[in-house]
């Protein structure tokens, strides 16, 4: 018996009536020793697009077999008890398609208690308990393994992890009580916190057996035969399995000072904002101590807490902004209307230019020429690109063939007639409209009348860029953001004279790309960069009145930002900033502040104190002798609050001007584009729970809002 | 005899045959899958052995389409994780296809173009059933090359019944009644397991695993048998219950020089000695073995007094009988399959061949005091083969 038998779960299930219910199928093996496994099949019946996950009812009657098995284990009919999953996939972790119905912290506890019920009989069956991780094991799928006694892996399991601090949980249902104990608190720390928020990395199943999650890994022709071969010598005592655990007394005495030094790293890292990574290392650090069971009560109270909580569901509602709604843009026209691009042109050779070709050559694999008025700048291009394929082979990511034939297909030329077959012709020269303007005036008189051109201004206006054009209608807006090769987002530009043709031209390059796009109308700043400068411009104007750096740079600390104001500014170069800040006062005097100063610190290239690494230290003197004068001081809160309301008074503006389609572009936009955080689900859920929006707009941006049920 | 290098049959090694059809173990199991674990298992055995030094994988199967078609020897090698250069090919003979693949890669051992391959054969007759996908030349009708029936492998059995009237139903069904009580008494002697590579497989149930053959019927009585339908005529002779069932399966074996067997420190459990394939009419496919077995036998300079253990297959016990008279045998003949046959265990088509090789080898093993045996079957259209093999643990007393 354990003590979760006696909760009543009647208003979970009852949230659970649709459910895709994951089965807990059963067959009994004889190995060849003559020992009876009972082996339990984990599957929904449906294909792999559909993996496996644990809701309320899959976990009930997993929860069932697992009784039946320990009562068959009593009576002697079984040696042991096996849990697989259907093919590809053991268990892609607990259904979370309901959990924005979860209406009490007592309901968010019972999904936590639900799941240490069922999984926490693999380890109560009173036989030895074998998980055979067949495939793809996520979160609860991977916490069925962990609770078993013994693990053996399929090599080619597509992918194994624990990523639910991405989500704003903890891994628990005993993963973040079993793991640390398995194989200590260091590695755990890097499975259940680092990975996540390393862009929500997973392990392969070389990684899991290399860190002692899973005993023995096994190829996928014979994955099964064999690791039921390997239980029946575990059972006969045969084998014995060796592991690394950490002792209680280790533990006991080295885990509180590893936590700490953890707890730092991860602070300087993301700031103290995101609540589950440290639940995380709070719940694992105290499993030094005590029994699992203990351990699971501690899992109880945290994910009851995260479930309820703000963070977990604006971050619900961003993963699935990045997972579905990612995939399927607002307002893009028919795919079909697409032209197949067979060749590409790039009009520059300077950096940028040099990221779009490396880009364009690796996943689309046609030929592209880049030109420009200088041949020896040209074959500069042509041997950086070359070079760094070549660093790519070298690193085994492209192999030798490919990088035969992706060298091949690269040419610079001053000849501009060689564009005449491209179909798809993209500028990446100095951000001025006239340069601009003039050069696509130039390609057009050779380019088929067919292709269709893209400039990836983050500035100027397209339409403008586009009337030199005889057919500005084959101008579309493409901006990337720096830099291109690792950022996921494009701001895909809708002009007003763009033809259906040419924005589906560049969705669907946008998409082979494996870039997320975002159609936007043309209008200042797109997305990402009004909604940067809105918050940039108030950082500065404080500066300007007189508020302290300090107290500027942390006043948006409750946001959780990647980075604070002046990092950024910092990143994307002090002249960029004062631009970008000008084109948008200029665009929109009265909402966006433009900044003397930051012209002057420009001007000096001053503002940050850096140390080796890079990472901010302090002020440099010099600038805040520059910014001295002001006589308006700021407080923190009042600055944030502005922030806040300017933020949701810019937005909504934007979606009455129909910048976007929907406020979730807008979310969007503000994940992939500038790497704004879950746990406020891109910025609108966040302005909602503050009340920004409120103030701002009077009204919400999401109703119900997006928020827990505290 | 065989010119050229001596051959040795190394090892082999079979899936547990399952039920064809639905409710078969293997319904959902892919065929060339069952050749690659077949594959996997075989070099489990012989864990020192460097697969590189595969010279080649010939493999058979009857229906060389879907999950049996892209060249399986190369698939199925792939599939197994063999290194990228080890080469291999498909070959097809019907029912002989695995008994093909053996003597084709012997006679390259024998010529000095190979020094070990693995030879062996698939059939998965729940996903290609006899007769599917055929389509026979209309001249076979028209001219009356050969007779309709003769594509009916049933139909064929019940020729040899009417050929032969003393072939009864009665000595059949006997017969069959001893396949199913040898089997029996071979896996209670664990004489079939220990060359079974058991197969996990997927059903209704969720995942489970087969290792042991679903077909046997233990316990069959000539009661049983005596009211069987017969499904090929009415009133006829051929019934389920002497017959081979439909099945899936898969076969592997490896193949050496005797020399580089040696070199290698493999084991060389049989030494091939000659082999022969002969036609004849199709409407009575079933006497196949007796032209096959006397011309390899000539060849090797032998008569069937010299054999010692005869390893023929049961695709129908009737042309099991017709080789029996025609050799004067007993239809009890204890050197007649020892452990049982393809009326109880099954008859995967293209795999049992190697089946026939990996009984006669383990009862080899236990019988040293026999020089030589037989391993031969029938072939649909009318043709049979015959294995001659000698016995390396002969005592020579």
């Amino acid at each position: 018996m354990n003590h979760y038998d006696s909760v009543d779960f009647s208003s979970l299930l009852a949230l659970a009536q649709d459910e895709v219910v994951t089965h807990s199928y059963v067959s009994d093996v004889t190995l060849t020793s003559g020992k009876v496994l009972a082996l339990v099949t984990l599957d929904n019946d449906l294909d792999y697009k559909r993996p496996n996950t644990l809701g309320p009812k899959s976990l009930l009657e997993l929860d069932e077999v697992l009784k039946n098995q320990a009562g068959r284990a009593a009576r002697g009919e079984i040696h042991a008890v096996g849990v697989t999953g259907k093919q590809f996939i053991l268990a892609a972790g607990a259904d979370l398609s309901r959990v924005r119905e979860i209406s009490s912290v007592e309901l968010a506890q019972q999904m936590s208690q639900l799941g240490h019920r069922a999984l926490g009989r693999l380890s109560k069956l009173g036989v030895p308990s074998f998980a055979f991780v067949n495939g793809l094991a996520l979160g609860g799928g991977l916490e069925v393994a962990l609770n078993a006694t013994y693990r053996t892996v399929d090599t080619s399991a597509a992918a194994l992890a624990l990523p639910e601090v991405f989500l704003g949980l903890i891994p628990g249902w005993g993963g973040a009580t079993i793991l640390p104990r398995l194989i200590g608190l260091p590695k755990a720390i890097s499975v259940v916190i680092e990975n996540p928020l390393r862009n929500n990395k997973t392990m392969s199943a070389h990684d899991a057996l290399k860190l002692g999650i899973v005993d023995v890994a096994f190829g996928p022709a014979r994955f099964l035969e064999q690791s039921l071969e390997w239980a029946d010598a575990v059972l006969t005592g045969q084998l014995r399995v060796r592991r690394n655990s950490p002792s209680a007394l280790s533990r006991v005495f080295t885990w509180p000072v590893i936590a700490r030094v953890a707890r730092k790293a991860i602070a300087s890292k993301i700031g103290e904002v995101p609540l589950s990574p440290y639940a995380a290392l709070r719940t694992m650090t105290a499993a030094a101590r005590g029994s699992i069971d203990d351990g699971f009560l501690r899992e109880d109270a945290e994910l009851a807490r995260l479930i309820s909580g703000d963070q977990f569901q604006a971050s619900m509602y961003a993963f699935s902004l990045v997972q579905k709604h990612a995939k399927k843009p607002t307002g893009a026209p028919d795919k079909k209307l697409a032209q197949p691009v067979t060749k590409v042109g790039i009009i520059g050779a300077g950096l940028m230019a040099r990221q779009f070709a490396l880009l364009f050559l690796r996943r689309l694999r046609v030929p592209v020429v880049l030109t420009d008025i200088d041949q020896s700048r040209l074959d500069e291009a042509v041997t950086y690109i070359h070079r760094e394929l070549e660093k790519l082979s070298g690193k085994g990511r492209i192999s030798r063939d490919e990088l035969n034939r992706l060298s091949a297909l690269v040419s610079g030329t001053t000849d501009i007639a060689q564009f005449a077959d491209a179909d798809w012709i993209i500028e990446a020269v100095f951000e001025e409209l006239k340069v601009k303007q003039d050069v696509f005036a130039r390609v057009e008189s050779v380019a088929s009348p067919d292709a269709v051109f893209a400039t990836n201004t983050s500035s100027l206006s397209v339409a403008e860029i586009g009337q030199k054009l005889r057919k500005p209608e084959r101008l579309v807006g493409f901006h990337f953001f720096n830099p291109v090769a690792v950022m996921p987002l494009i701001e895909v530009v809708n002009a007003p004279r763009t033809s259906d043709v040419a924005l589906a031209t560049a969705m669907d390059i946008a998409s082979k790309l494996k870039k997320t796009a975002v159609i936007t109308s043309d209008s200042p700043g797109f997305v990402v960069n009004r909604l940067l400068a809105m918050l940039l411009g108030e950082a500065m104007h404080a500066v300007d009145e007189g508020t302290d750096f300090e107290v500027v740079d942390h006043a948006l600390d409750a946001f959780g930002l990647p980075m604070s104001a002046f990092e950024l500014l910092d990143l994307v170069g002090l002249k960029v900033g004062a631009h970008v800040l000008d084109t948008h006062h200029a665009a929109f005097p009265d909402r966006f502040f433009d900044s003397p100063n930051l012209h002057a610190l420009a001007a000096e290239n001053v503002l940050l104190i850096k140390d080796r690494n890079g990472k901010k230290r302090g002020f440099d003197p010099r600038a805040r002798e520059i910014v001295s004068g002001g006589k308006n001081r700021q407080t923190g809160d009042q600055l944030l609050e502005r922030v806040q309301v300017g933020l949701a008074r810019e937005i909504q503006l934007m979606l009455d001007e129909k910048v976007v389609h929907s406020v979730e572009d807008i979310d969007l936009c503000m994940i992939m584009g500038a790497g704004w955080p879950f746990q406020m689900g891109g910025i609108t859920p966040y302005l909602d729970r503050v009340g920004a929006s409120l103030k701002a707009n009077n009204k919400n941006f999401h109703n119900p809002p997006i928020r827990g049920v505290s | 005899m065989l010119l050229g290098n001596r051959v040795v049959f190394v090892d082999g090694v079979r899936t547990p045959f399952g039920r064809a059809g639905e409710k078969g173990a293997y319904w959902q199991t892919r065929a060339d899958d069952l050749v690659v674990k077949a594959i996997q298992g075989l070099l489990a055995r012989h864990s020192n052995l460097d697969p590189a030094l595969i010279d080649e994988v010939a493999i058979a199967a009857a229906s060389q389409t879907g999950d049996q078609g892209i060249v399986l020897g190369r698939t199925a090698s792939i599939l197994a994780g063999l290194p990228l250069t080890v080469p291999g090919y498909a070959i097809d003979r019907w029912c002989a296809g695995a008994m093909t693949a053996v003597t084709t890669i012997a006679g390259g051992i024998a010529a000095g173009g190979y020094d070990l391959a693995l030879a062996g054969g698939v059939e998965h007759m729940g996903h290609h059933p006899i007769g599917s996908g055929f389509d026979p030349n209309p001249r076979f009708v028209s001219e009356k090359l050969v007779d309709p029936g003769a594509l009916n492998m049933g139909e064929t059995a019940e020729r040899l019944h009417d050929r032969f009237p003393r072939l009864t139903k009665e000595r059949a069904d006997a017969f069959a009644v001893r396949s199913q009580e040898k089997v029996a008494s071979a896996y209670a002697a664990g004489q079939i397991q220990a060359d079974l590579v058991p197969v996990a497989y997927k059903a209704a149930e969720g995942w489970s695993q087969l290792s042991t053959d679903e077909h046997p019927r233990p316990g069959t009585t000539m009661e049983a048998l005596r009211d069987l339908k017969t499904p090929f005529r009415p009133h006829g002779r051929v019934t389920a219950g002497n017959a081979s069932p439909l099945t899936d399966g898969a076969t592997i074996s490896m193949l050496a020089s005797e020399e580089r067997a040696r070199e290698l420190d493999l084991p060389a459990k049989m030494r091939m000695v000659s082999f022969a394939f002969a036609g004849v009419e199709p409407e009575v496919m079933g006497i196949g073995p007796i032209p096959s077995t006397e011309k390899a036998l000539k060849r090797a300079g032998l008569s069937l007094s010299d054999i010692g253990l005869i390893e023929i297959n049961e695709a129908f016990a009737v042309q099991v009988l017709s080789f029996v008279d025609h050799f004067e045998l007993d239809d009890e003949d204890p050197r007649i399959n020892v452990y049982g046959g393809a009326i109880a265990l099954g008859h995967p088509l293209a795999s049992s061949g190697v089946r026939l090789m990996i009984q006669l080898a383990r009862q080899f093993e236990e019988r040293p005091d026999i020089r030589y045996g037989i391993t031969t079957m029938c072939v649909g259209l009318g043709q049979g083969a015959t294995v001659i093999w000698e016995n390396p643990h002969w005592s020579a007393k």
